[in-house]
Parts: structure tokens; sequence; C-alpha cells
């Protein structure tokens, strides 16, 4: 669901927000209007309000875990778990994470993909939100979510700060809420 | 502020205990220093936090320079901390804009650090952030691309340094703070 939606409607740090997200046509590939959130961390107020905004909804939740989808999920999801005084448990690509790990695969547009995580980072009964910057088709949601309840934990929420519209209207993911900031910025939008 | 200068901080041991060492990865002879358990260690991982920036808060940094992808985990909180910029510089390919970009040398083969164009500006003053130096040489890149758009560097920050490998000496003459040396 979206955060207008759910109680920030005419917030206006998430207009903020928006507007500091940069659109890049073409990119990787022709047609694709690729959602730049580097932008948004050189705009130093509009990175805090996004931080301030996802530690507010979790801060009563008790929540345990932070996990955060590399590599643009790791931009985001310590700051929040560091706010709630949570752990942070990063969900890597193959090869990366050093000890013994669980991996999951999911499906992209041509082939798959993988996401690993190590296997002592989070116990049963953890409450735990995921984090990433961008959702498109929720793959590397679910997939996250597969291997978070493989360990028994609690997903509580998937949370991202932009949600393509594939998701509009969707409240759910793998049967887990999913919280969105903001919609993509239009192709008009100060290209930087 | 290494783990050896002077008065330790009490908050360092305790970082120290809380990072995992894993032999042989990624290869045979390497003994790998993880951070992941640090950061399953909330109060460890905030005292990390917090000693960066205790150190950087009034140093007027107008940036912060993480290095892909385990200094994205320590770079954004520091710059949320003492309201700097925050720029990844990160792997080829993965930057959506227009990029620049410096090579460096790896044991076999060469790899390439890129930066978006605009990002860090003429004049800005820096910090580079990773989880730990070893050779220095993505430390070296790093300071390269930012020296080159005319980002004055300030320092570089790594939790941990593997002094042996003598990395400090390949910053050019930029000071560098760490917090736990590997021996």
């Amino acid at each position: 669901m979206f955060a207008a939606e759910n109680g920030l409607k005419g917030d206006p740090r998430l207009e903020a927000i928006s507007a500091a997200i940069r659109v890049v046509p073409n990119f990787p590939k022709k047609g694709i209007m690729f959602q730049d959130i580097t932008t948004l961390l050189l705009d130093y107020k509009a990175f805090k309000h996004t931080i301030d905004i996802f530690v507010d909804r979790y801060k009563d939740m008790h929540v345990s875990v932070v996990a955060g989808v590399e590599a643009r999920g790791f931009m985001f999801g310590p700051s929040i778990a560091l706010a709630l005084g949570a752990k942070f448990v990063p969900l890597r690509k193959p090869g990366k994470l050093p000890g013994n790990v669980i991996s999951k695969s999911y499906d992209l547009e041509y082939g798959h993909d993988c996401l690993e995580m190590h296997v002592d980072a989070v116990k049963a009964g953890e409450r735990v939100i995921v984090i990433d910057d961008l959702v498109a088709t929720g793959g590397t949601l679910s997939a996250a979510i597969s291997l978070l309840e493989s360990v028994e934990a609690e997903v509580v929420e998937c949370a991202c700060v932009i949600g393509l519209p594939e998701v509009k209207g969707q409240h759910m993911l793998k049967g887990k809420p999913l919280y969105v900031l903001v919609e993509p910025s239009g192709l008009d939008d100060h290209l930087c | 502020m290494s783990a050896k200068a002077g008065q330790e901080d009490p908050r360092i041991d305790g970082i120290k205990t809380k990072i995992r060492v894993v032999p042989h990865f990624p290869k045979k002879g390497i003994m790998f220093q993880d951070i992941t358990t640090l950061l399953l260690d909330p109060k460890a991982f905030k005292d990390t936090i917090d000693l960066f920036v205790e150190r950087y808060r009034d140093r007027n940094i107008s940036v912060v320079a993480g290095i892909e992808a385990r200094g994205f985990i320590f770079g954004p909180p520091i710059a949320l901390a003492i309201g700097a910029k925050f720029v990844p510089l990160r792997k080829p390919k993965k930057l959506p804009g227009e990029t620049i970009f410096e090579e460096y040398e790896l044991e076999y083969g060469r790899d390439r650090l890129e930066m978006h164009v605009g990002a860090v500006e003429s004049g800005d003053t820096a910090l580079v952030v990773d989880d730990l130096i070893a050779t220095g040489g993505t430390l070296c890149a790093a300071m390269n691309l930012l020296e080159r758009v005319g980002a004055q560097v300030v320092e570089c920050a790594c939790v941990i340094e593997l002094p042996e490998l003598k990395g400090r000496q390949r910053l050019k003459g930029k000071p560098l703070c760490v917090l736990v040396e590997y021996r």
C-alpha cells in the first residue's frame, strides 16, 4: 500500500522524496525508465525524511531485524535498523557472504538470479522488515520472504521507497503487507 | 583513531569482538573479516557509527563517499548524522546516469570504480568510507575520482585495517582512521 493512502496523504515529505528521484530513460535497456535514487541520497533532507517515515512506521511494531536487499537496500536498511535498535541483515548475490548460507533463486525477465542469507543471522520468531529501494514485479522481495520464512522468522512487512504500477492496488506480496512511499517519477520531472 | 593509538575508546573492544574471521574465504590463505556479525549487534553497530560521527561532525564534510557494497552499509548512517550527501562509488555499469571511472589493480587483473557525474562538485569536502582497507587500491581509486572533480578528500575511514598490507601508504598522504587492526 502506498504511504499516501495510509495516513500520509498530503505529507510534504513525500513530495520532496519524489522530486529528488531522477528518471534515467532506457537504462539498463531500451524502454525502461530507471528510477535513480542516488539523487535522493544527495538531498540530505529528503534522504532523512525517507528514513524517518520508515522509522516512525515501525518503531512500535517490535521489529528486531531489518533485512536489506543488495545493493540499494543497503543504502536505506542500516539507518532504519540503527534507529529501531534492530539487527541489520544483508541479503546478497551469490558468493558474497563468507559464512554458511541459504539460497533462493527467483525469476528475472530473462533467466534467473539468486539471493543468499547467512543461516545464523535470523532466529525463529524474530519479526523482520525487508527493505529495498524499489519493487517492480516483487520477485526479489518474494525470494527474500522465502529465505526469512525458511528460518521461521516472521516477515512483518516489505518496505520500498518506490513502487512501480504493477504493484499499485496490491497490498500484499506472498501474503505479506507491502508498504511503498512513492510512485515512479514521470518523464518530465527535473532531469538533473 | 586506530586500536593502538593512545587511550583506546572503551567501545572499540566491543566492536572488535563482534567481527567474525572466516578462514579461507574467498580462497585459501585469506582470513576474511566478516562484518555481518557486527551488524547483528545493534549496540556494537551503533558504537561503530557513533565513533565516526563524533570524529567528523564538526569537520564541515559535505560528502560521504561509500565503496560498493559494504561501504554502503556504514556510509549512509554517517552521512545522515553529519548532514552530508551520500555518494555511492560502484562497480561498472550499475550507475544509470553519466559516469566517470577510475581503474585499479586486483591481484590478477584490473577493475573499475564509477561515480555519477555531477554528484560531487568542485569545493566539496569528502570522507571516503569502506568496511576494510587491505592494499589500499580501491580507496586510492575512490580518492582519485573525488579529486578529479575538484573535491578535497579530508580523510578515509574504515572499520578494519590489515596493516601488514600497508594500504595506509597508498593514500597519497591523506589520513586514515580505523577502529580495529587485524594482524
